[in-house]
């Protein structure tokens, strides 16, 4: 049962994959600045970027908290709000004209340019902050569900209703099932968004938040705080990613992408 | 089969338009068919002739445009009582278990689980699917996928079973074996069995009668007694009288030059 270093490089293993990948970036990173040494204002090293974290730890981790918890916050809200009106559109032949029309018509323009209006609107609280998560979350939701509960076999629907099946249960028994793979393929990009959101709503109107302290480092040309800033929203939002997708693995061990691994222990 | 000449399904003058853009689609017209109680009655025509539509009328799921259906005595208005319904796809639910997948039909029918399981699972080794009760659809192949759909169908023990092309995906050897296997529960059970299919040697096997349809607009164009004796091998399908029988439907459908000789 031994297990040399050549094993652990021959076995497949995504984690594996992802921790080598970011310590060689880093490396690189790290001996191209000792190497090339281009101004601290430009490019710090990660060892700089990493003791100018350790000054203030606290600082950063109550920021951290702070956007943390508008991003997840908002991505709930997104998700109830979104899955209703997708139900919605797909069942009323009013909603989907005026509603996702509409919605269709919005996503194309920037709604990160609407994150000063929400400001106007809702002040400089926690509220527009998390309104832009929201808004930028709700759209992959939305289309994905309508696009996933549209997606039932006609022939399923057929024999749901021919078994006299109601409404409530072809929704919950065969749609809503259905359309949980398109569903979990919108969250994973609505995830993403809500993060996006929370940002621009501290970029617009500051007080709390890593995007509020990018925004006070930047002014004091504090290259290395933005970094530390930076380098917290790419784990956050790299953990929050595989949060999402880990709940995936576990509500849809039947879906065509997990197979594989369920098939190998099969046989 | 004297006591059998009871009507369980009344086709008279059925019609079914679907209206479009480009004008009104004719996909049935002027429809007179009687089906008796427990017969097994097999319609063959060419595709787009109406087979599926006049199926979907039976289970209620389309409303006629002109004439009358009835089944059981009742004019159809939706899916009528003790139905079965088997699509050429299986529609099986992936996130279910084969036993889950069978049952759904009792949670339709809003009867409890617990007093139909017993059925699921006898139904499902009569259909030599024992010991897949809690494999996915995903890991059976298309013939058991197809019998489990078969085994939902008949779990509340349906009057009237509607097939359509249920073998038609299916490799010609699994469809020998299930035509075998439908035949032998037909005969235990007595269902009234409507068989929709492209295939003239399937109807002939399977059933007391074959209509014969038209292309659209679907009209009956004959209706042939398979007098061939039951229980019937599948070796009956070489003796003389069923190549004569098939042979009959085929020139007839050669003379409406719907297939070619």
């Amino acid at each position: 049962m031994k297990r040399g270093i050549g094993d652990w490089f021959k076995t497949e293993s995504r984690t594996r994959d992802v921790l080598l990948v970011l310590a060689a970036s880093i490396a690189i990173w790290e001996l191209g600045v000792q190497v090339l040494a281009p101004s601290p204002l430009i490019l710090p090293a990660p060892s700089a970027i990493a003791r100018e974290f350790m000054t203030t730890p606290g600082i950063f981790i109550r920021h951290l908290g702070f956007t943390l918890a508008v991003t997840v916050a908002g991505f709930l809200l997104a998700l109830v709000m979104g899955v209703a009106l997708a139900v919605g559109i797909v069942y009323s032949r009013f909603l989907e004209r005026t509603v996702y029309t509409l919605l269709v018509a919005l996503n194309s323009i920037p709604k990160v340019a609407l994150a000063p209006l929400f400001v106007i609107w809702l002040g400089t609280g926690t509220e527009p902050k998390l309104a832009v998560a929201v808004m930028l979350a709700i759209f992959p939701i939305v289309i994905d569900t309508v696009l996933g509960l549209r997606s039932v076999d006609p022939d399923m629907l057929n024999l749901a209703r021919a078994s006299r099946a109601s409404a409530w249960q072809i929704l919950f028994k065969i749609r809503f099932p259905c359309a949980l793979p398109s569903l979990f393929a919108g969250m994973k990009v609505a995830v993403s968004f809500a993060l996006v959101g929370a940002i621009v709503g501290e970029f617009v109107a500051g007080g709390r938040g890593l995007g509020f302290q990018i925004l006070v480092a930047q002014g004091q040309f504090d290259t290395p705080r933005v970094f530390v800033s930076l380098l917290l929203l790419g784990i956050m939002g790299t953990i929050l990613f595989y949060a999402v997708d880990f709940a995936e693995r576990v509500c849809l061990p039947w879906h065509v992408s997990q197979r594989t691994q369920l098939a190998r222990l099969d046989h | 089969m004297a006591a059998a000449a009871e009507a369980y399904v009344t086709m008279s003058r059925v019609g079914k338009v679907y209206p479009s853009q480009q004008g009104d689609v004719v996909a049935l017209t002027d429809f007179d068919l009687e089906i008796r109680r427990g017969e097994f009655l097999s319609i063959v025509g060419p595709s787009g002739c109406g087979k599926s539509t006049l199926l979907k009328c039976v289970a209620g799921l389309e409303p006629v445009s002109a004439g009358t259906m009835a089944v059981n005595g009742q004019p159809v208005q939706g899916p009528p009582d003790q139905l079965g319904v088997v699509f050429q796809r299986d529609v099986l639910l992936d996130w279910r278990t084969i036993l889950d997948n069978v049952l759904i039909s009792a949670e339709f029918l809003g009867r409890r689980r617990a007093d139909l399981k017993a059925r699921a699972i006898e139904l499902l080794q009569r259909f030599g699917l024992g010991g897949f009760e809690d494999r996915h659809p995903w890991e059976l192949s298309g013939g058991m996928r197809q019998r489990a759909a078969i085994c939902r169908a008949l779990l509340c023990d349906p009057e009237l079973l509607l097939m359509d092309e249920p073998f038609g995906a299916l490799d010609a050897m699994t469809r020998d074996d299930l035509n075998v296997e439908l035949t032998r529960i037909w005969q235990d059970s007595r269902k009234t069995v409507l068989f929709i299919t492209h295939s003239i040697v399937e109807a002939v096997y399977l059933s007391d009668r074959v209509v014969m349809m038209s292309r659209a607009p679907g009209r009956i164009v004959d209706i042939i007694d398979i007098d061939i004796p039951r229980p019937r091998p599948l070796s009956v399908r070489e003796s003389k009288r069923f190549g004569e029988l098939t042979s009959k439907i085929r020139h007839h459908f050669a003379e409406l030059g719907i297939v070619k000789e």
